[in-house]
């Protein structure tokens, strides 16, 4: 467990690594890989109950990440937490390399291959179900971006977490409110989003997504409501902590040039400095 | 031949038996436990049922996280929307990732003949080919289904069965074996192998017993598996009856008979050759054994294409 000023260091920390191994690679998903940076510092720091010791164990709580093409944070949280050595996230895009673009259970700590959007959801749900089945006391987490949602097998999925009762299941949903092509209340509006996952049969709780211990203190208080599926709806920025890269589509898998990354890396340590 | 019971029965009967031993069992379903002839099951052992509506996408999503967790799912549904709607789920849940559901495709090819193309699912051998680790088969006969059945409960990887809704005659006889991903020889001859699978297989055996009659000895394979594929057995019957004619419930394109081809033209010997199937038309109508006489899956149609090749 961190303290929440070690956990808005790490953040700033993560975030320096993703844009590492993304200009690196020349490849990433930059944006939404900033914009879930907190929430999944939040799960692997101080939520979920599992590590590389505990992976293989029924009762581990389980993570699967939807937005499969925000890989670079979940490569970056999982080294940090020892699943794997720190310099693997190097081979990044590389030849043979498992650090693929999407998530695949060949690098370890990831439970779920994901990458096509929507299929998340259903997997965790299956998940939260073997729990109460066999009366396991294991959590199950999913993140989902808000784009994302524009995939009918989520609400299809949403059904079935309701009516089967998966208070053991956290839905979060990253929402940045920009998907590749623009704002998502553009492309495909959503809102009024709260109300569409009340109606579903979700307990909601809205929350700012970049804000540490406010996702600490939403996860915490997991079962919302007993029998009924959570919903942390996770207000974010996308591109958060790095002004030019904040609230932009074109950065949805753009990567820094060289200037771009210097004045990104001055402006973290900025952060840094002013954590402390 | 003695007539059986439908496919579709023993399939419910025997993952009732398997379920009643092994509480890790589930069938999940689309509201299709009737079409899948497990109503007498969910009445039996409610608790290892579990119902999705009508959502395929969502009961191989969900298969997919319970195998996760240790179950042994048997996603059940008719194979027609199971391999279509909910294709990208088995690619990427299912087999991608390795989790180890037991997808059954229920009243599969024309089963549903009358309804229209809507409900038929002549692309799954073709579709889940093409997919990277997941097996296929395609039980002849009540022992083939049931055989079938028995052998996937404990599996490591993912594995897709399909069977028909009608009654099916017995093509096995008392000694017989099964094993997947090794074909089964039905009927032994010289002169001319089908090689067929699924629900066909009965019908090839009726053409090479009307054959037999005429002194043509054919020998039958019900290469229940189409992938892996035997592939011994194949190159076996090419050099030992020097002709083939592949029988299949599914179109031309894709399934068993260019399976076989393309392992008797890279491997060899080549010989003479015809797959018998679906054409890539809009299909007749009519029941399963109309649209099988239709083309040519009949024992007059076989026996006249195998007399064609033959010369």
């Amino acid at each position: 467990m961190l303290t929440d000023v070690e956990l808005k260091a790490k953040s700033i920390e993560y975030r320096e690594t993703i844009l590492r191994i993304i200009k690196q690679a020349r490849a990433g998903h930059t944006g939404g890989d900033l914009s879930s940076v907190d929430i999944l510092n939040v799960l692997y720091n101080n939520i979920l109950r599992v590590s590389p010791e505990t992976f293989a164990d029924p009762d581990r709580d389980r993570y699967v990440q939807s937005k499969g093409h925000s890989v670079e944070v979940l490569y970056t949280v999982l080294a940090d937490r020892g699943f794997f050595p720190a310099q693997e996230l190097d081979t990044l895009g590389q030849y043979q390399s498992h650090f693929i673009g999407h998530p695949t259970r060949s690098v370890p700590g990831i439970e779920q291959n994901t990458g096509a959007l929507g299929h998340g959801l259903a997997v965790a749900v299956g998940m939260a179900l073997a729990a109460k089945l066999d009366r396991r006391s294991y959590r199950v987490y999913t993140l989902i971006g808000d784009g994302e949602l524009d995939e009918g097998s989520n609400w299809e999925a949403s059904l079935a977490a309701s009516h089967y009762k998966l208070d053991n299941l956290t839905v979060i949903i990253d929402r940045n409110g920009l998907q590749i092509t623009g704002r998502t209340e553009d492309v495909n509006p959503l809102e009024p989003l709260a109300d569409k996952f009340r109606a579903f049969g979700y307990a909601v709780w809205e929350v700012d997504g970049n804000d540490t211990q406010a996702l600490i203190d939403a996860f915490s208080r997991t079962p919302f409501e007993t029998g009924k599926p959570n919903l942390v709806l996770a207000h974010t920025i996308k591109g958060k902590g790095v002004s030019f890269i904040e609230n932009a589509a074109k950065w949805h898998h753009r990567v820094p040039t060289d200037e771009e990354y210097a004045i990104a890396q001055r402006e973290l340590q900025q952060a840094r400095e002013q954590l402390s | 031949m003695e007539l059986g019971r439908a496919n579709l029965d023993v399939f419910a009967d025997t993952v009732l038996e398997i379920a009643g031993q092994d509480r890790d069992v589930l069938v999940v379903t689309s509201d299709s436990r009737g079409s899948g002839k497990l109503t007498h099951y969910g009445d039996t052992l409610p608790a290892q049922i579990i119902e999705l509506g009508i959502a395929e996408q969502n009961v191989i999503g969900i298969s997919a996280g319970l195998a996760s967790a240790g179950k042994k799912v048997f996603a059940t549904s008719p194979a027609c929307f199971i391999t279509a709607r909910a294709f990208e789920q088995i690619k990427n849940d299912v087999a991608y990732s390795d989790q180890p559901v037991r997808i059954i495709g229920i009243s599969a090819g024309v089963s549903y003949g009358a309804l229209g193309a809507t409900h038929h699912s002549l692309h799954d051998y073709a579709a889940l080919r093409a997919v990277h680790n997941i097996t296929i088969i395609a039980p002849a006969d009540n022992f083939e289904a049931r055989e079938a059945i028995k052998a996937i409960h404990n599996i490591d990887h993912p594995v897709y069965v399909r069977f028909g809704k009608a009654a099916i005659p017995h093509v096995h006889g008392e000694n017989s074996t099964f094993t997947i991903g090794k074909a089964a020889t039905i009927r032994d001859g010289h002169d001319l192998t089908f090689i067929a699978c699924g629900e066909t297989v009965p019908v090839a055996l009726a053409a090479a017993e009307l054959l037999a009659a005429q002194g043509i000895e054919c020998r039958v394979l019900s290469m229940h598996t189409i992938k892996p594929l035997d592939e011994q057995a194949i190159r076996q019957a090419a050099r030992e009856t020097g002709a083939i004619i592949t029988v299949e419930e599914h179109s031309i394109h894709g399934g068993l008979g260019e399976a076989c081809a393309a392992v008797l033209m890279q491997q060899g010997p080549v010989v003479p050759f015809r797959i018998v199937g679906f054409p890539d038309e809009y299909m007749v109508t009519g029941s399963q054994k109309e649209i099988f006489n239709h083309y040519g899956i009949s024992a007059d149609g076989l026996a006249k294409t195998a007399r064609a090749i033959l010369g």
